[in-house]
Formats: C-alpha cells, structure tokens, sequence
C-alpha cells in the first residue's frame, strides 16, 4: 500500500518538525537566558509584611544597572501600585500574595508571574522602551478581580525612585 | 460485506437491551443540556469583552463570574463526561456484541445525576463562584467539590462497566484480537481513569475537609498542582470521544476506510502514556516548581502532539479514501466530493479544520519562552476554544445527528438547519477566535470582567469587539443545534432513525502474529503510563515541603 509510505514520511516529518521546536527552545533559554520562575522560599501569607524583603516594598538598586522590585499582592491591589525603573536596567520582581491567587502581568512584555499564598515568586526582565506599562492581574481573585491593576513607568534616564519606599544603595537579594 | 476487517466484532448489527439504551440515552441528554445551558453564560462573557454588559438580564445570575464559572462547569466538565459516559460504554457494547453490567450503568448514571445536583445548587446559589478549575484559597460550598467529585466517579462507573464488558469478552475470546472500536474507547477511558486519581485526591482529600471546616488551612501550591495534574489529561479525556468518532465512524461516514488498525492502536497508547506526564506546562510561570521539572514537562508536551500528527494523517486518508471513491479528482478535488449535505460529517469536518489552528497554538503554548508572552491572557481561551471548542463541541455535535435518532428510534429533523448551525458556529469560532489570540498578544487577560474593568488598554478594543461578534454566532450555531435535536426529540418520524451505529472497516487487519498482539496487553500499557507518571512527577513531589497556610476566601 502506498498509503504505508506516506505514512511514514509524515511521522517522520512530524517528528522532525517537533524536535526543531524542542531545539528552538533550548536555543532561547540557554543562549539567550530567557528562565522562567522557580522554586525560590516559602512564606506565611498572614507575616509578609513582617518578613524581608517585603517588608519593604518598592524599589531597590542591587547593582551598577541592575534593580530588585519588591511587590505584594492582596485582593484586589498591588503594594506599591506603581514602580518606577530606568530604562535598559535588568529590574528582577519579587513577590508573593497575601490572601489568594493573584497574576502578575506587565502587558506587553514577557514578565508573567503567579503569585501563590506561601510561595515567593522571581523573575527577571529588561525593560528596553521607556514609557507607562500596566501590571494587569490576571489571574481570578474574587469579585474585584478586573479592579486590581498596577503600573511600571520605565523612565528614560537612569533615576529610578520607588512608589511606596526607595533604597538607592545596593542592597542584598533575598535567598 | 466488504472485503476489509470491520472495527467492530459483528458488522450485521447489534442491539443493547432496551432498557440499557434509555439510561445511556438520558446520560446523553444531560451532557447536550449542559452544552446548551452553558453557552447562554458563554455568550455573556463574550459580550462583554466588546464592552456590552447583558449579565443584569440573566435571571438567577449574580456576578459576572458566576456565569463564568457556570460556562467552564456547564461546558467542559458536565458536557464532556456525560456524552463519554454514554458514547464509550456505548461503543463497547456495539463492537463486542454484549450487553454492559446494569447495575454499573444504573450507579454511573446516578453518581452523574447526583453530582449534577449538588454542583448545580452550589452554582446557581453562588456558593462557588471559583471558576471552574477550583483554585484554593477561593473556597466553594462543600457540594460543589462533593458535587464535581461524583461526576469523577460516574466516570470511573462507566469505565468499570467497559472493562467488565471487554474481560467477558475475552474469556469466551482467548486469543484473538480486541475489536479495535471496542479498544480504543475502553483505552480513553483508562486514561481518564489514572490521570483523574489527582483530582480526585485534591477534591475529597483537601478541598472537601477545609470547606467543611475539619482542615483549617490549605496549601495552595499543593492543590492547583494536583488540579493539573489530572487538567492536561482531562482535555485529552474531552478529545478521546471525539477520536474515537474520527477514527472508527467518520471513515464510514465518508465513504472511505480506515488505513491501519495497528497505527489507530498505537496512537491510542501513545496518548495513554503521554497526555498525563505533561501538566507543568499548565504552570510555566508558578513559583515553588523548579525550572527543569517544567522543562522535562515541556518536552512530554512536545510528545503528545506526536499521535494528534498521526491522527491528522489517518483521518485526512480516510477521508480521501471517500472523496475519491465519490469521484473526487486532482489533488483536492475529492475534498469537495465528501458528503458535505450530511450535518453529521460536516459538524466534524469543520471540527478537524479548526483543530489545525487549534493544535497549532497549543504548541505554542507549550513552548515555556513564547507561553510567558501569553499565560493567562484572551490568548489561552482563544486557543481552548479551538480545541475543546470546536474539534469537541462540534464533533459530538455532528455524533448527536445520528446518535439521538438512533437512541431514540426518530428520523433526525431539519438536516439543513443542522448543516447550517456547524457552519455558523464554525464562522464564528473563527471570529471569536481571531479577537481573543489578537487580544492576548496586546495583554488582555482572560477570566476578567473587561466590561466593567477599571483598566483598558486601546490595543483591545477590536479584539473585544471581534470576541463579542464571534461568541455570538457561536451561540446562535448551538441554539440551531438545540432546536433540531428537540425537535428530533418531540417531532422525528418515528422508527425511522438509523438501525446501527456507522461501523467503519480497516484496511489492513489486526495481526495475529509478532509484536501487534501486546498492544493489547492494557494492563501493562497501564503500568508504564505509571511509571512514566512517576519519572515526571516523583522529584517534584519527593522535594517539594507542604505549606498548609491558607484559610479560605469567599470574596465573590
């Protein structure tokens, strides 16, 4: 049957077509270094605000252009609700949820975050364009769940100053 | 009588008893009912992306999210299972000439039917308005978990009642081969079977002990990585049925046959061993899961697309097979010669076009670099509703054209309003479909009531109306659906339904020699799905700390 042959030939370029992508993605995340968030501590949701780094929230410079942003989320906001980073710094979120399930989105960028009672969530990102950049929640939290927004303001020169408290001297990263 | 192998053990015809035939038929109309109920809320929730807010006008409907979680519930669970729990124990029976165990089928259709109750007074009470897939700390009434966990059971029924059916079989059959219909349904079903054990822990376990208010505080990590880990597999427990139909009645359907028996086995296993090890990617951007057990999930994924390819290729053979026999010439001629006037083909052709697009995406969000672009935006339900939306929806749309008049003994009603409520539907799955992914690539998330939302974003403002306008042929294409099954309900020609389920024939035999008999050797495919299970998820569970801190919230 000539069917048989065809078959084959489409397995195999199934198959193909498959491991090329798997390789495309072991490409962006070993050479270009594109993580996504892993197991970093856990925490009591009810003490984080008792508990570093959270109990300083906002803003921190970590090195020459590197920025640490220090974020909680509750029902229905974002603590502090806006952050402020220099444009082409490496700026890593940290942060976790004081009651439930929240997202955290910055639109228009990879930085895609859950933020789960009890686990603290990290990833980094370069924000590369100046301008106002909304944190969208977009995870279902409740009733006032299309209430909870934030927002990024890349700026275009390097002074960066914090929503809710600033730290401009190079401070430690959290385990 | 052809000169081909038929899928089934007697191709002359088989008759369940009577009374069998009401429990699996009533076990159909509750998952048809779910499907129409379901969409009034699914069209609400579109409707309000094209900033139109109508949930004022529902009675009974409080928020927004109600009717959400009304829609996932209604949609994808009570839809899903319910046909599965008729069709499969259906397709058993008919490929093996035997009838099924009674009183399985009577418990099976109880659970279903006391699970529908519980989780519909938790519901419409909004006692549960969580959404559907049930994420802690938001906490739901008891009955919504008590409710969702004896329809899990009903299944669990439906498939003893397959597998008792199939080891009689095989006793009075030693050595020759399961009938391939028989087997892949009872195969679709063991998988839901072993993937649904997590939720099932979840649910009765922990969700049902802190909602009752013996355990005080959960861990949410814990429970939303139980939830996917059965959440990939329930959405190859949603296709399965809809497979089951593409590989052993639409070749009959069409005019055509079936290429291989082995290769329609093979897939089969395939999404056995594969469509569980893969639920990480459910999870790419969760904290408390370390990177490369999500990469080692990614890869799995990459897997189980592997037999959906396989599956493109039969089907698309079978059908050319018919288009061809019908005198279909040239390269693509022979598309047009399929029975396009038959609602039930067309319904699944439509379904399977859709399901490329479908397929597609879903690749792309197993992909964990693009899956942060899109996580959890419109892209995501953009992307479902060309999977479980259309390839599902739309194939056991077409399966109730000749299943009901063939359960119920009536000449099906206005076939061309049939055939124009899956063209509708299709046109606007694809419309919804085009506002949705557009609107996730802008980052406008899913779940949300953007109608009424302090934010917005001008980037979506034609996706929503795109979302809107779709959604709403969407609904109109089920509300055609709705009134030719009543209607073939109420007003068919009576005795004039089809005498038996369309059995198709394969080409090449089952072989009785060599390597091809093992494939039917379930019990041990079974074992290396778990094992394959414990290679993905042992580490994670074997390094992870429980983190029982959450009390539960009901802020909806």
């Amino acid at each position: 049957m000539k069917a048989h042959v065809y078959e084959k030939g489409m397995l195999a370029v199934g198959l193909g077509v498959l491991v090329a992508c798997a390789a495309a993605l072991v490409y962006a995340s070993v050479a270009l270094g594109l993580h996504l968030p892993g197991r970093t501590a856990q925490i009591v949701p009810q003490d984080v605000y008792r508990v570093p780094p959270f109990n300083q929230t906002g803003v921190r410079q970590t090195g020459p252009n590197a920025y640490e942003v220090v974020m909680v989320a509750q029902a229905w906001a974002f603590v502090p609700g806006e952050v402020r980073v220099p444009v082409g710094s490496d700026v890593t979120f940290t942060a976790t949820s004081v009651d439930i399930i929240h997202g955290l989105n910055v639109e228009g960028t990879r930085l895609n975050l859950m933020l789960i009672p009890g686990q603290v969530t990290r990833n980094s990102i370069r924000f590369n364009r100046p301008g106002e950049y909304l944190i969208i929640c977009h995870e279902y939290c409740g009733i006032g769940h299309h209430h909870m927004f934030g927002k990024v303001v890349v700026e275009p020169v390097a002074s960066a100053s914090a929503g809710s408290s600033a730290v401009t001297t190079p401070g430690s990263l959290v385990r | 009588m052809r000169e081909f192998t038929p899928t089934v053990l007697d191709p002359s015809g088989y008759d369940l008893p009577d009374e069998q035939r009401t429990i699996l038929r009533w076990t159909i109309y509750i998952g048809y009912a779910a499907l129409v109920a379901g969409v009034f809320h699914g069209l609400a929730n579109a409707l309000s992306y094209a900033g139109v807010n109508v949930i004022g006008y529902f009675p009974g409907l409080r928020t927004y999210y109600q009717g959400l979680t009304a829609h996932g519930v209604a949609n994808v669970l009570i839809f899903t299972f319910s046909f599965a729990n008729a069709f499969l124990p259906l397709m058993t029976a008919r490929a093996l000439a035997r009838p099924l165990n009674h009183n399985l089928l009577i418990a099976s259709f109880a659970a279903l039917v006391l699970g529908n109750v519980l989780t519909l007074y938790a519901v419409v009470s909004n006692q549960a308005s969580v959404l559907y897939t049930s994420y802690a700390p938001l906490q739901a009434h008891w009955t919504y978990y008590i409710g969702l966990a004896l329809v899990v059971v009903s299944t669990w029924l439906a498939l003893l009642c397959m597998v008792l059916t199939l080891r009689a079989w095989r006793r009075d059959n030693r050595d020759s081969r399961i009938p391939l219909l028989a087997y892949i349904s009872v195969v679709s079903y063991l998988m839901w079977f072993l993937a649904s054990l997590p939720l099932a822990v979840s649910f009765l376990g922990f969700m049902t002990p802190w909602s009752l208010g013996i355990l005080p505080n959960i861990d949410p990590l814990l429970t939303r990585t139980l939830f996917w880990f059965s959440g990939h597999a329930i959405v190859y427990a949603w296709l399965l049925p809809a497979y089951v139909s593409w590989y052993a009645l639409i070749p009959r359907q069409v005019g055509g046959e079936l290429i291989s028996d082995s290769y329609a086995r093979i897939t089969f296993i395939l999404f056995l061993l594969l469509s569980i090890p893969t639920g990480f990617h459910h999870q790419y951007t969760d904290p408390g899961i370390p990177e490369h057990f999500k990469a080692l999930h990614g890869v799995l994924t990459f897997g189980v697309f592997f037999p959906s390819l396989a599956t493109a290729f039969s089907v698309m053979a079978s059908l050319e097979i018919g288009g061809r026999r019908a005198g279909g010439r040239g390269l693509l001629g022979w598309i047009r010669k399929l029975p396009w006037g038959d609602p039930s083909v067309t319904a699944q052709l439509l379904a399977m076009l859709t399901f490329v697009l479908g397929g597609a995406t879903g690749l792309i969000n197993a992909s964990f670099t693009m899956n942060q672009v899109i996580h959890n935006t419109t892209w995501v339900p953009g992307h479902f509703h060309m999977t479980v939306g259309s390839a599902v929806a739309l194939t056991l749309m077409g399966v109730a054209y000749w299943l009901i008049p063939y359960l119920k003994k009536r000449e099906l009603w206005g076939r061309r309003l049939a055939v124009a409520s899956s063209w509708t539907y299709t046109i606007g799955l694809l419309i919804f479909a085009r506002g949705m992914i557009s609107g996730g690539l802008e980052g406008m998330p899913r779940r949300t009531f953007m109608a009424e939302a302090s934010y917005s974003s001008p980037a979506w403002k034609l996706p929503g109306l795109l979302t809107g306008i779709g959604g709403s042929l969407m609904f109109a294409g089920v509300m055609m659906f709705f009134i030719v099954v009543g209607m073939t309900i109420i007003a068919g020609r009576r005795d004039m339904g089809p005498s038996d389920i369309p059995v198709s024939y394969t080409l090449t035999p089952p072989a009785t020699t060599g390597w091809e008999p093992r494939l039917d050797r379930l019990g041990l495919w079974a074992l290396a799905a778990v094992a394959l299970i414990l290679i993905a998820y042992g580490p994670f569970f074997a390094t992870y700390t429980p983190n029982f801190v959450s009390p539960g919230f009901k802020g909806y």
